[in-house]
């Protein structure tokens, strides 16, 4: 086993090699080791980058350091005025040991397809930030979570932090289905935002997870632009959406994929219920 | 092998181990202080639970490298006394494995409802306390002695 613990970004950026594990919270890598699924090699340690935490207002939207922890989402005033919805998934996430450890950037990074705060992520149009020696790039969260456990961060860069776009008038919801309330994997994740005008949806964005070999960006409902959203109109449009769940220990693809569009058409509908 | 300096129940030690050593294993074997359980080993039990700058944590999952500096208290620290007996006077324990993390983690949660200014109640425990499992089932009376701690008031 390795490891080296960098105190700054820079030296966290210059420790990276191709084939380093970067570890934050340690929620997920510490089992990994343990089980040998990832080798506890060339290990850089970032959980004291500093530079990499805090959660700060930029515009109306909101900058969030990758290190920003599950417990410091949920309790944040200013994330729980402009992300509600990602507040919200992070009280979900595990227990509250588990929640003073996970990170953002660790459930990016990790890019789990069972991973909670990722359809979040893509639900509001979320920004990720990659740095590297040579500077600093942007993608959407939708385009960073390539694959299974599989991301477009290259080896030489970390993720910076998370930009999340100002709420304008959208609405949002965030649903996760598992074994239990606290502390549980889940078997189907989803998270939705909508926007209204005029009684016709201006934008609909919605992801999911658990229900394909990453979070998935649900491009079927987005039809719904441009609709009046009938009862008709978001069913067919849940119709659409296309998933590929699997059977496993926590659940099974014919449960994942009723549950994800139930919800889905409960979700859409109370987004979409007469303006206010 | 590198060292690793923090403080353990008030008391600061220095540590050689690997970086990636479980927070877990050096509090039971390099520093002999067993009264923190193994359960799962995986994050999902709770036994392990200590704090960290006074926030809970399950020590399987911290390598060593990452309490550098902090401030680590186990079931065996100050400030656990009167969780403790509310424990025991409640009977909140039947095969004991999970009563350190229970402990630890009922202490960590009447902290943050003084911090925060929120009123203890069953609810709020059985929320605060869901991350730690008891095989034997007898959640009725750590629910029980978790409220009775926070009904002394919570003090230290």
């Amino acid at each position: 086993m390795s490891a080296v613990s960098p105190t700054s970004l820079d030296a966290a950026l210059a420790a990276l090699t191709a084939d380093t594990v970067v570890l934050a919270g340690g929620t997920d890598l510490m089992v990994e080791f343990r089980t040998g699924r990832t080798r506890a090699e060339n290990v850089v340690d970032i959980w004291r980058v500093d530079e990499l935490r805090g959660i700060a207002a930029e515009g109306d939207g909101l900058r969030l350091g990758a290190l920003t922890t599950c417990a410091e989402l949920v309790r944040d005033p200013l994330v729980r005025e402009r992300a509600a919805i990602l507040a919200e998934a992070a009280d979900e996430v595990g227990a509250e040991q588990i929640k003073n450890r996970a990170t953002l950037g660790g459930n990016l990074g990790t890019a789990s397809p069972a991973a909670d705060l990722n359809p979040v992520l893509v639900a509001l149009d979320a920004r990720v930030e990659l740095v590297s020696t040579q500077g600093k790039r942007e993608l959407e969260a939708d385009a960073f979570l390539r694959g299974y456990r599989e991301t477009a961060r290259r080896p030489d860069e970390l993720i910076g932090a998370v930009l999340i776009p100002p709420p304008r008038k959208r609405r949002s919801a965030f649903r996760k289905v598992g074994t239990r309330r606290a502390q549980a994997i889940s078997k189907v994740v989803v998270a939705a935002t909508v926007e209204l005008e005029g009684g016709v949806v201006r934008s609909v964005r919605a992801a999911a997870g658990s229900v394909a070999p990453r979070t998935v960006r649900l491009r079927g409902l987005e039809a719904l632009v441009g609709q009046q959203p009938s009862a008709d109109a978001i069913a067919a449009a849940v119709r659409a959406v296309d998933v590929t769940p699997i059977d496993d220990v926590r659940s099974t693809a014919a449960y994942r994929e009723l549950v994800l569009r139930r919800v889905l058409v409960t979700m859409l509908g109370r987004l979409c219920a007469a303006d206010e | 092998m590198s060292e690793h300096e923090f403080e353990v129940n008030g008391v600061r030690r220095t540590v050689s181990a690997d970086p990636l050593r479980r927070l877990l294993d050096v509090l039971r074997e390099d520093l002999a202080l067993t009264g923190t359980k193994e359960g799962c080993g995986e994050g999902e039990c709770g036994a392990c639970t200590v704090m960290i700058d006074g926030e809970a944590v399950n020590s399987c999952l911290v390598p060593v490298c990452q309490v550098q500096g902090a401030r680590v208290t186990t079931v065996e620290g100050a400030g656990l006394e009167s969780v403790q007996e509310a424990f025991l006077e409640e009977g909140g324990a039947q095969c004991g494995i999970c009563t350190p993390g229970l402990i630890v983690m009922t202490r960590a949660w009447l902290d943050t409802c003084e911090r925060e200014g929120r009123v203890p109640d069953e609810a709020e425990a059985r929320r605060a306390l869901a991350g730690n499992l008891c095989r034997c089932t007898g959640y009725g009376k750590v629910i029980a002695s978790a409220l009775a701690a926070a009904a002394e008031g919570g003090e230290r």
